[in-house]
């Protein structure tokens, strides 16, 4: 491929956030007429660069090129100004208006003040149909489903360019996982819209979880870790095996040797039986078997479906298919109530919108869980309150050892412990940790990580989720693989699983070897 | 440097404001009335303008106080002032349909029927929040405006007089030298207290509307926390609605607890429970009631024109808002601080509002 000049160039990009450096020093460029996939693990750096590029933050260093000239994107509308569009998971548009309102919104065309309707209608039609859609432009944004509420959000941005009098027209479109809720038929069509651009010489950066559709539409990837540039490859040089061992960043030898610290616990009877549990949008119906002191992990990438297998097996969405048996009994599952009942315990991976509540203090919210089980006429006894939040704060090393403390003053780590206290205070049959060593330091996760192994010989079983394989294998009996929302295999942990062989499963998505 | 630091310690206690703003109004009475604070004995009842005010604040407060709870689940009740109006219409018809208006069982009955049906409000509203999901603001429109109309249905659109002594006693009467409105509100906010801390309601209710997700995920069930919490709003505005009508010895469909509602939910804000839900201070609201009560006297005591007292009224409430705002504070206090200790380095401009967030 002869490789004109970039539409965009970003040379040495710095972004630092108090304590953490977000990016240091990543290069990027984007060439017009290309479909770019930016991969990395989560908090590679994937949506701060994003940021960066379209104005949300200010960068902190380095230089940012669009056609050969240096600009200086200090808001997303400048962005907009200069011809980067950007289109983001969650549509952000107006349900209520009309599809044509929504594609001109804040940039009416107007005579004297007055809206010109007509003229808004009619030059929408003509954009909607210039990129081969099929949409009705008077009829409410919310009369038509999700995906083609995001192709109206892809017309909004690439047509702000041509209509803002400015006729630059939009050079660079960014796809921030627009994917992530449509079905494959949704995909195909935005695919289909996506190359439509590319062939009209728009420069498409994409970001998605499913790598599936990474090798289909792109054709070159930049690969991110820890913030720094891991390199720039053409898709086709690299397979899928390849793409994880970057975005993971361990050569796959070096992983072999922690190992040893593999479990062969004898582990009892089965406690949790899933029977083509499932749910639509959700997880395909899978069968899952959890035994007494078992630690099942899942591994799976990022949207693979691990964390809405978990809040299945927790009640904290319905499941529409298939049964959960606890304990020999069967358990509805409709909500959480029903899996605290029968001894099912969940830290969610969102600590702070899902798990705490930062208003209380810590001693509050390390009760919470086990006060609700009580009801509200039966409060803890303070003495036996007080002791047992004194003994998780020093059992767990809370920091501040102070149950007065408000919760959300405290570190990630510290509020993991939180969470991880109020529901061992219940003492859980199973413990469901999703991501519970996500962004906290070194020495927590470590300590997390003992606790579990410590649990499971304890005798309690723990349904183990966490994006860094090492984990995964080092903690868990068995292994089971997602991915593109589908448990694919289920791994006995042994010698002979390694973390090659996890990622040989989730590239392939089949169960290979030895059955079980 | 103790001294500030116990003085910032104050500063930051929960309280300190709405006391603060408390007794600067009373204060402002001194120069127009000199006997303010004067307290004197007459045929054995205590008389004085703060006694007054206590008195005239009483339904505010215990109405303030329901409201209290179901703004720290993170709802609003706007029904309150209809729940006053059915209440009082309900027992003065009953009452003054008895042959013995001063029959204790009949008045007794009577109170019981009204309180019944503030109770059948309060289910209406937590049924319509918590059972139907209705924003919290539109169900609770509805017996607003609905409310009234039932109230003067009741009293046949008249407003009912009644002379009952026994009644008398609970909005207009005295007991131990003191208003017995008095010791109704002092139960109330006793039993509230009692109820909220002694048991874990208080904790659930805090939970609920400080994350209303993760208490889902933590096994609360929120819907029949919620509905509670209606239901006590409507009862304690049920309290109020005897006391009016009581201390009034009549019923008014239109005009009982008119507004009351708006005057609630300012003393909550005053008393400094955040409209977000969540944290929530029952003696802040006491206090926020008795300084929304006390700014009413003041605009009398002195003198401030009938016309302007709305206006009046307003600006004193701007004020108090904009003092409990951490942000306003920073800017203009922590400003003043820096002209006056020059010795902090010119870096930071003003004080910096506390950071919550250290993650």
């Amino acid at each position: 491929m002869a490789e004109p000049q970039p539409v965009l160039e970003m040379t040495g990009i710095v972004k630092e956030f108090p304590g953490v450096r977000a990016l240091s020093g990543v290069d990027f460029r984007l060439f017009p007429g290309e479909i770019h996939a930016l991969m990395g693990e989560n908090g590679a750096g994937k949506s701060t660069l994003i940021k960066v590029l379209t104005g949300v933050y200010t960068l902190d260093g380095g230089t940012i090129t669009l056609d050969g000239r240096d600009v200086r994107i200090g808001s997303p509308l400048q962005a907009q100004h200069a011809g980067i569009s950007t289109v983001y998971q969650e549509v952000n548009l107006c349900p209520n208006l009309s599809v044509a309102e929504n594609i001109f919104i804040g940039r009416e065309p107007t005579r004297a003040g007055r809206i010109q309707w007509k003229r808004m209608r009619k030059e929408a039609a003509e954009m909607v149909d210039r990129l081969g859609l099929d949409i009705d432009v008077t009829a409410p944004l919310s009369s038509y489903p999700l995906a083609v509420q995001q192709l109206v959000a892809i017309v909004r941005s690439v047509g702000h360019g041509d209509s803002d009098g400015s006729g630059s027209g939009t050079k660079v479109l960014v796809l921030d996982e627009p994917t992530s809720s449509l079905d494959r038929d949704e995909v195909l069509e935005l695919f289909r819209l996506m190359r439509r651009l590319r062939d009209e010489g728009v420069a498409i950066l994409f970001v998605s979880h499913f790598l599936d559709q990474i090798y289909e539409i792109c054709d070159r990837m930049t690969v991110l870790r820890n913030g720094t540039l891991v390199g720039e490859h053409l898709v086709r040089d690299l397979d899928q095996v390849q793409l994880i061992e970057l975005m993971i960043g361990k050569a796959l030898d070096q992983l072999e040797e922690l190992h040893d610290h593999q479990l062969h616990a004898d582990v009892g009877e089965s406690l949790l039986t899933a029977e083509g549990l499932g749910r639509t949008g959700g997880i395909e119906p899978f069968d899952l078997d959890i035994k007494k002191g078992e630690v099942v992990g899942l591994a799976g990438l990022l949207g693979s479906g691990r964390t809405e297998l978990a809040r299945l097996l927790f009640g904290a969405d319905q499941p529409d298919a298939g049964k959960v048996t606890i304990g020999g009994k069967q358990v509805s599952m409709s909500a959480p109530n029903d899996a605290i009942g029968a001894g099912v315990a969940f830290c969610s991976e969102n600590r702070k919108t899902e798990g705490l509540v930062p208003d209380l203090t810590v001693r509050e919210n390390i009760i919470l869980a086990l006060q609700a089980a009580r009801g509200w006429t039966r409060p803890i006894p303070t003495a036996q309150r007080d002791e047992l939040v004194a003994k998780y704060i020093k059992a767990l090393d809370i920091r501040p050892a102070n149950p007065e403390a408000r919760v959300g003053q405290l570190s990630g780590g510290n509020q993991q412990k939180v969470l991880l206290a109020r529901w061992l205070i219940t003492q859980p049959k199973l413990l469901i940790l999703d991501e519970p060593t996500r962004g906290i330091d070194i020495g927590a996760k470590t300590e997390i990580q003992k606790l579990v192994v410590s649990l499971s010989e304890d005798g309690m079983s723990v349904l183990y989720i966490a994006a860094e394989l090492e984990e995964v294998l080092r903690l868990s009996h068995t292994i089971g693989v997602l991915r593109d929302r589908k448990l694919v295999a289920r791994l006995t942990n042994g010698p002979e699983i390694t973390p090659s062989k996890i990622l040989e499963t989730i590239a392939s998505g089949e169960q290979s070897g030895e059955q079980q | 440097m103790t001294t500030t630091t116990r003085w910032r310690a104050l500063t930051r206690h929960n309280l300190f404001w709405p006391v603060a703003v408390l007794v600067a109004l009373l204060l402002v009475n001194i120069p127009f009335t000199p006997d303010f604070f004067a307290i004197h004995m007459t045929d054995g009842h205590l008389y004085g303008s703060l006694v007054s005010i206590v008195l005239f604040g009483s339904p505010l407060i215990l109405v303030a106080v329901g409201m209290t709870l179901v703004i720290a689940t993170g709802g609003i009740d706007l029904s309150v002032g209809a729940v006053v109006a059915i209440t009082g219409a309900l027992t003065c018809s009953y009452i003054s349909d008895q042959k013995d208006q001063d029959a204790l069982a009949g008045v007794l009955l009577a109170m019981g029927l009204g309180l019944l049906a503030a109770v059948v409000c309060g289910l209406w509203n937590g049924f319509l929040v918590a059972r139907m999901g209705i924003q919290p603001i539109i169900a609770t429109l509805i017996i607003m405006v609905a409310g009234r109309g039932v109230a003067q249905l009741i009293t046949d659109g008249q407003i009912i007089t009644i002379n009952s002594e026994p009644y008398k006693l609970i909005g207009g009467g005295y007991w131990l030298t003191l208003p017995f409105s008095i010791f109704v509100v002092a139960a109330v906010v006793a039993v509230t207290v009692a109820l909220t801390r002694r048991t874990a309601l208080g904790l659930l209710v805090e939970s609920v509307g400080g994350n209303a997700e993760a208490s889902r995920l933590v096994g609360i069930r929120s819907m029949r926390i919620k509905i509670m919490v209606y239901v006590f709003c409507a009862l304690c505005a049920g309290i109020a609605g005897l006391m009016i009508s009581s201390n009034t010895s009549a019923a008014d469909g239109n005009n009982a607890g008119l507004w009351i509602e708006l005057d609630a939910i300012l003393a909550v804000v005053i008393g400094g429970t955040s409209l977000l839900g969540g944290r929530f201070s029952i003696g802040g609201t006491v206090v926020g009631a008795l300084v929304i009560q006390t700014l009413t006297t003041t605009i009398y005591t002195i003198g401030v024109p009938t016309q302007t007292n709305l206006v009046f009224k307003a600006a004193v409430v701007i004020v108090v808002c904009l003092l409990q705002s951490p942000k306003f504070r920073a800017k203009v206090f922590g400003a003043r601080a820096k002209t006056t200790a020059p010795a902090t380095p010119a870096a930071a401009p003003a004080e910096p509002a506390p950071k919550m967030e250290v993650s």
